[in-house]
């Protein structure tokens, strides 16, 4: 490993901030959850009381709901492993709590942004900014930006994406 | 295989080869590409015709057979007639379609490749079709099959000096031969790749055949009937590879890097040495005991519609077989970046075995200023060349058992799928230095780079002058 040149940036503070999805990402991932959880526990409970009495179709619904609660702790870690920078010629993209990933994306390597919300997405007015290059493998998105974060990131990008275009 | 005789409706008399047309107009195709189009499909038509006949005991009129033909001819003739194609300035256009107008439009600054194909029947009658590679889907390529052989290499040498930025009148510049493949070599090549999985092919077919003739013999002479089938289907596998393979020569000429290859049909490649995003070292395990290996380079484009004879893909062979030094000397040539001894390798540390025990044997990667290298593999040992300047992403994966281990993987991604060199199991220190230095290192090549670009684009006068 050759060592680090001098003229490199030390990989020292970060100049520009450190920006995480909205908040609002994890209430929508808890209603998720929470929702399917319900909708496990009410089909469990019916299922066991009908084959097993109705002690047992409560104790189905208390399991349930336990592993409800565990999903929402991994869930809880993974919003909070989020996390996104854009500097002055590339953004970075950090996630993962099992694989940690971190991707680099020079801005003039953009080929498209495309900002997508889905039904729940809209119900929570996120929405998720994927950049696309031209390497499959480089997976830049970022979930959970509200609508104006997601606007402002994707004029930014697409802005950026054309100043600094580099052909193939 | 037939001539225009197997066309029910061959269009008119074949004009001959006139002298190239000015450019700048509208030019068709050679009138004979509707038979050399058509001209499997017909036969294949007819033959479901005839076979179809002698079933229902031919009780058609043989004149819905002809009808049937003489649509499919007319449909070709038809497409034919609403193609047209002409180069303007600096775009190539191809209008095609009766009901479905297709116009499409080239920019030849943005070609990644173009190839000349003959395939068997249009050799025979001197035509060949000309592909032009864009980055992208391969639907967005452009085809015109056919023209006589002779239009199509003018064609392809004034797009080529068109996107280098040079008058599209000038002549196609020579070109030095710089490896040709021996027939004996690339058959043995096939074989021995080939052998691996014959071997165990033969040794399964060895067991169930020792069971049968303990149960039933009856159940031999169907295993013998089974083996011949894939006997035959192997065959002609491996006759395909080395046909498609055969005479295989790369030329170097200013334009980009040349390969010729066919026996009966034949295909000339040409990839200009910019667009090139990586180049690949294969050393299957049969192959080292040799000492040869295989060169693949990477363009930009989706691996698209496999074509029987390879060149949509995004993927192209630079040596199918040979020593390491012609390797290293086409790789010179495809990758001015990484001439000379390149960088050095390191290895990761002993831990990483436990995460690779297999593949670690080989793992190692580097780079320099210009080129990333990594080394993969166990069985195939794959060497990888990424040209900083081309890397589309740098990417830190670290999985769970590589936390553990406190190591980290480090991807530089080029152009395509799957194209990357890969910096395996490093310390997870030197992997997050080595992310940030990458970066910074692309960067830097990517400005370069541009500058170069410049360079190679030079006003028209002043190419001139120098043709």
């Amino acid at each position: 490993m050759p060592a680090v040149p001098d003229q490199l940036p030390a990989p020292g503070p970060p100049r520009t901030p450190v920006l995480a999805p909205s908040p609002r990402l994890w209430q929508m991932r808890c209603a998720e959850v929470l929702v399917a959880g319900a909708c496990l526990a009410v089909l469990a409970s019916t299922g066991a009381g009908l084959a097993a009495g109705p002690a047992l179709a409560g104790l189905a619904a208390m399991v349930v709901l336990a592993g409800a609660i565990g999903v929402l702790w991994f869930v809880r870690n993974r919003f909070r492993s989020w996390s996104y920078q854009e500097r002055d010629e590339d953004l970075i993209v950090q996630r993962g709590v099992m694989i940690r990933r971190l991707s680099v994306v020079p801005y003039g390597r953009m080929q498209f942004v495309d900002v997508t919300a889905g039904p729940v997405d809209r119900l929570f007015r996120l929405a998720t900014v994927r950049l696309h290059t031209a390497a499959a493998a480089s997976d830049a998105r970022i979930p959970g930006l509200e609508r104006d974060e997601a606007a402002r990131l994707r004029d930014r990008l697409a802005a950026l994406g054309e100043a600094k275009a580099a052909g193939l | 295989m037939t001539g225009p005789p197997g066309q029910p409706a061959a269009p008119g008399p074949p004009a001959p080869p006139g002298p190239p047309a000015p450019p700048g107009g509208w030019h068709r195709l050679h009138p004979f590409s509707p038979v050399v189009r058509s001209g499997r499909g017909i036969i294949a038509l007819l033959a479901v015709l005839a076979l179809s006949r002698t079933m229902t005991g031919g009780s058609r009129s043989p004149w819905v057979d002809i009808g049937i033909a003489c649509a499919a001819a007319l449909a070709a003739v038809i497409s034919w007639l609403v193609t047209r194609w002409r180069l303007d300035g600096d775009t190539l256009r191809i209008e095609s379609g009766l009901l479905r107008r297709d116009s499409r439009q080239l920019p030849v600054a943005r070609i990644q490749a173009v190839d000349v194909v003959q395939p068997f029947l249009a050799r025979a009658l001197g035509l060949a079709e000309l592909r032009v590679r864009l980055a992208g889907s391969s639907h967005a390529d452009g085809r015109l099959a056919y023209l006589t052989e002779q239009a199509a290499l003018d064609l392809r040498a004034r797009l080529l000096a068109a996107h280098h930025g040079l008058d599209p009148a000038t002549p196609a510049p020579a070109e030095q031969i710089a490896v040709v493949v021996p027939t004996g070599r690339l058959a043995a090549s096939v074989l021995l790749s080939a052998s691996g999985g014959a071997l165990v092919a033969v040794l399964a077919g060895a067991v169930v055949a020792v069971v049968l003739a303990l149960v039933s013999p009856a159940g031999l002479a169907a295993l013998g009937l089974a083996v011949l089938w894939w006997l035959v289907i192997g065959a002609s596998l491996l006759w395909r590879r080395v046909s498609t393979q055969y005479g295989f020569t790369v030329a170097q000429s200013p334009d980009g890097i040349r390969v010729r290859r066919g026996l009966l049909g034949t295909v000339a490649e040409t990839i200009p040495v910019l667009r090139v995003q990586a180049v690949r070292m294969i050393e299957p395990l049969l192959w080292r005991p040799l000492g040869w290996c295989r060169l693949e380079v990477d363009v930009a484009g989706s691996p698209g519609r496999d074509v029987a004879d390879g060149t949509a893909r995004a993927r192209k062979t630079l040596l199918p077989v040979g020593e390491r030094d012609q390797a290293r000397y086409l790789l010179a040539l495809a990758l001015p970046a990484a001439a000379g001894p390149g960088p050095g390798l390191v290895r990761p540390p002993g831990r990483a075995r436990w995460k690779a025990p297999l593949s670690y044997h080989f793992l190692a990667a580097g780079h320099d200023a210009g080129t990333a290298v990594a080394v993969t593999g166990r069985l195939r040992k794959v060497t990888t060349w990424v040209p900083l300047a081309k890397a589309q992403s740098v990417r830190y994966v670290q999985g769970p058992v590589q936390r553990r281990l406190g190591l980290a993987t480090v991807h530089l991604d080029a152009a395509g799928h799957h194209v990357r060199a890969e910096f395996r199991e490093r310390p997870q220190p030197q992997a997050q230095l080595l992310t940030d230095e990458l970066a910074a290192l692309s960067r830097a090549a990517r400005r370069a780079g541009r500058g170069q670009a410049a360079r190679v684009v030079p006003p028209v006068n002043a190419a001139q002058s120098e043709a």
